[in-house]
């Protein structure tokens, strides 16, 4: 209701300022029969976001202090022997009951008359105090608009401003992203290295055995070795990508050149809703058919597999970036220039020989790119790893064995109750770090072998 | 038309004091063409086109874009095959075998109609692999020795090995156009082929390079049988005995260059030579 009352005074601003801005303009090009620097559209845009840019601003304040200001309207309405005898529960308490009442949904038990005064008086505060912003709002936006309207001229550069405007826009929608991304790594830096003054990073990085104490008892928090974790990380990417690569690489040399354009209309997007399924699907999919199944094959064979397995992961895992490799290829192969093609046929070479020599070669930079993207991405991976690499961080080199990566330890470590005061759970972050950096390095050196084959071909 | 004439008369003297161009039409046929059309897709893009190739000549099919010059060349070695939703009709023949027989080895007959295309193509490999990869896959050198002077002679019959014999092994994408272009032509040349086709070579040089090209063409015309493709008409006039006018899909005229320059039968040719259409 109060927010659709925000939108609905919102749009009738904006539709307004807008008009305004766009019928006066053109108004001043008729009638005074000169050039106007703006069309008509800029002038009714700038006058928009004159008009918006206060009301939203006063929307917003009351919105960062309005909860603090009703806060305080609560606890004045207590009585004040009442509130020197309640402790910060209690406080928490009387205020939600006070709220529920003025909301209307009503409280359990007996209500106290101050409560229910308190609540009177809390829904009159609301209905006053929403009116006064929207009233106020729309009063800024209002004096926005009748100021903004009177700096209308011919020569007022309404598109300049405009564009820079929308520059500034886009330019705040990439600091977003960026931000984030720095927020993020600050943060795993700080909570790292607050892990860290429980642990010797030495041990953490170097150390074989990975125990970590769940109840502590007093200093003993067990034992935090990396090493097993990304032994079996590493184990489950190779094995991933030994399944990738060759299937998805010729997956795509098959749709690129030799699949007719019916089957490749039908085939490509097919094989592009592999990387639609949920990776959960995918795991479940490992734990309840690829690794019973490698489990027989292997005793047929003669070989003893765990079910759950690195094998059975990264088997999956595999078959889950598939699409990955395959599309990107596929994409990277189109791109070489036909003429490259040609020439190789001219010279009377066959199919197979054209994109041996000649199409991969040129294609080359590409799909280590390709390849590098799909290992950071097997290097995340986490939910078919939880499920059926068997979550037994053991540092051993079987891949018929269970194993347990990075990402598995950090959800297990952070499932349940976690305080982030002891390093059981601040391990996740250090163990995250590791992993940024990780693909980080990956990412650099994918973009660094793709530049320098580029200067070779081109 | 006159001061054209006379202009191409003297750059043909100058350039063709080998042969008398009107000899080249008394010179063996190596290629013939009959009725050959060409769809793409519904589109009909080449309405019966019938002519001869004389043997150690130079051809040039010249006319206005997308007249079905370039189309026809690619059907000489079968190389709309490799386009999607291509269909080619009537014959050519090869020395008298019919090159679109089901039984024949299209790779086979690459080998020994080679290309050359509009933009040079060098693969992203070193000089010396470029030059080297025809023989390779067809497996005419038994030894390193071997490969290594199809190589250089290759590139000697190309004119281009004196300006790259010190960096064989650099990337043939790091030359110049007209040497990428040259380095293309010895690439063709290692194979071993018997004709030629140049799909507007020197369209994507600059002067001076094309003259280069003009000149290697030339000589290259004594041992091998050589068509081009030309936008240029002068290009045409300088280096073909033989010229064959191409207009939408049609061929409209054919014969000694000399003639369809100087003595155009058809009105078509004629406006297309005197600058009218095209």
């Amino acid at each position: 209701m109060d927010s659709l009352v925000v939108a609905g005074l919102l749009i009738v601003l904006l539709g307004l300022s807008y008009q305004t801005g766009w019928s006066r303009s053109r108004a001043l090009a008729t009638t005074a029969g000169v050039k106007i620097h703006s069309r008509p559209q800029y002038h009714g845009a700038l006058l928009a976001i004159w008009t918006l840019v206060p009301a939203l601003i006063i929307l917003g304040a009351w919105a960062w202090v309005g909860p603090g200001i009703t806060h305080d309207f609560i606890v004045s309405q207590i009585p004040a022997d009442t509130l020197a005898n309640l402790d910060q529960v209690g406080l928490n308490t009387t205020i939600s009951r006070i709220s529920a009442i003025a909301s209307g949904y009503g409280v359990a038990g007996e209500i106290q008359p101050f409560e229910q005064a308190g609540g009177n008086a809390l829904r009159s505060f609301q209905l006053i105090s929403f009116l006064l912003v929207i009233g106020a709002a729309a009063l800024a936006g209002g004096a926005a608009l009748f100021y903004a309207r009177g700096r209308i001229s011919a020569r007022l550069r309404a598109r300049n401003t405009v564009e820079r405007i929308i520059n500034l826009v886009l330019l705040a929608c990439s600091a977003v992203a960026i931000l984030t991304t720095v927020g993020i790594v600050a943060s795993l830096v700080t909570e790292a290295f607050r892990f860290f003054t429980f642990i010797n990073p030495l041990h953490f990085f170097f150390g074989t055995v990975w125990a970590p104490n769940n109840a502590p008892t007093g200093s003993n928090y067990g034992s935090y070795g990396l090493l097993p974790l990304l032994a079996g990380t590493l184990m489950i990417t190779a094995i991933a990508m030994l399944v990738a690569v060759p299937v998805g690489l010729m997956a795509a040399i098959y749709l690129s050149q030799y699949a007719h354009r019916r089957l490749r209309a039908v085939a490509k997007p097919i094989i592009e809703i592999l990387a639609g399924i949920p990776t959960i699907v995918f795991g479940f999919f490992a734990l309840v058919t690829v690794g019973p199944f490698l489990r027989d094959t292997g005793r047929l064979v003669g070989l003893s597999i765990n079910a759950t397995s690195a094998l059975t992961a990264g088997v999956v895992m595999g078959i889950m970036i598939i699409p990955f490799v395959s599309s990107l290829s596929d994409d990277i192969l189109n791109q070489v220039p036909r003429s490259l093609r040609d020439g190789a046929y001219g010279l009377g070479a066959t199919k197979s020989e054209t994109i041996r020599n000649v199409m991969l070669p040129a294609a080359l930079p590409g799909i280590v790119g390709a390849f590098l993207l799909a290992v950071s991405r097997a290097i995340g991976e986490t939910m078919i790893v939880v499920l059926a690499a068997g979550n037994s961080p053991v540092l051993r080199g079987n891949p018929f064995e269970p194993v347990a990566t990075i990402t598995v330890s950090i959800v297990n470590q952070l499932t349940g109750d976690t305080d982030f005061t002891g390093p059981q759970s601040l391990v996740g972050f250090a163990l995250g770090l590791t992993l940024f950096v990780i693909t980080l390095c990956l990412n650099v050196f994918a973009l660094f072998i793709v530049r320098r084959f580029r200067e070779q071909y081109e | 038309m006159d001061m054209l004439a006379n202009k191409i008369k003297t750059t043909q003297q100058s350039v063709n004091s080998a042969m008398n161009p009107l000899d080249a039409l008394d010179r063996p046929i190596r290629l013939t063409a009959r009725d050959v059309t060409v769809h793409y897709g519904a589109k009909q893009a080449l309405h019966g086109i019938s002519i001869d190739i004389p043997d150690r000549a130079v051809t040039s099919f010249i006319g206005p874009s997308g007249c079905g010059k370039s189309t026809f060349l690619r059907c000489i070695n079968r190389m709309n095959d490799t386009i999607e939703g291509a269909k080619v009709g009537g014959t050519i023949k090869l020395d008298g075998e019919d090159i679109y027989d089901p039984s024949l080895d299209v790779v086979e007959l690459r080998a020994r109609i080679g290309m050359v295309f509009q933009k040079p193509n060098p693969f992203p490999k070193s000089i010396y692999d470029n030059v080297a990869y025809g023989p390779k896959i067809h497996g005419l050198a038994r030894s390193k020795a071997d490969l290594d002077e199809i190589v250089v002679s290759s590139l000697r019959k190309a004119g281009l090995f004196e300006e790259v014999k010190d960096r064989l092994n650099e990337p043939g994408t790091g030359l110049s156009g007209g040497q990428q272009q040259r380095l293309c032509i010895a690439r063709a040349i290692a194979v071993g082929p018997e004709v030629i086709l140049m799909d507007e070579p020197c369209s994507a040089l600059d002067p001076i390079a094309t003259a280069i090209i003009e000149e290697l063409i030339d000589e290259l015309r004594e041992n091998y049988t050589i068509v081009i493709v030309t936008h240029s008409m002068q290009q045409a006039a300088r280096v073909s005995q033989k010229t064959a006018f191409f207009h939408l899909g049609n061929l409209i005229e054919e014969g000694a260059t000399e003639d369809i320059f100087t003595n155009p039968v058809n009105k078509q040719t004629q406006d297309y030579i005197m600058g009218r259409i095209g």
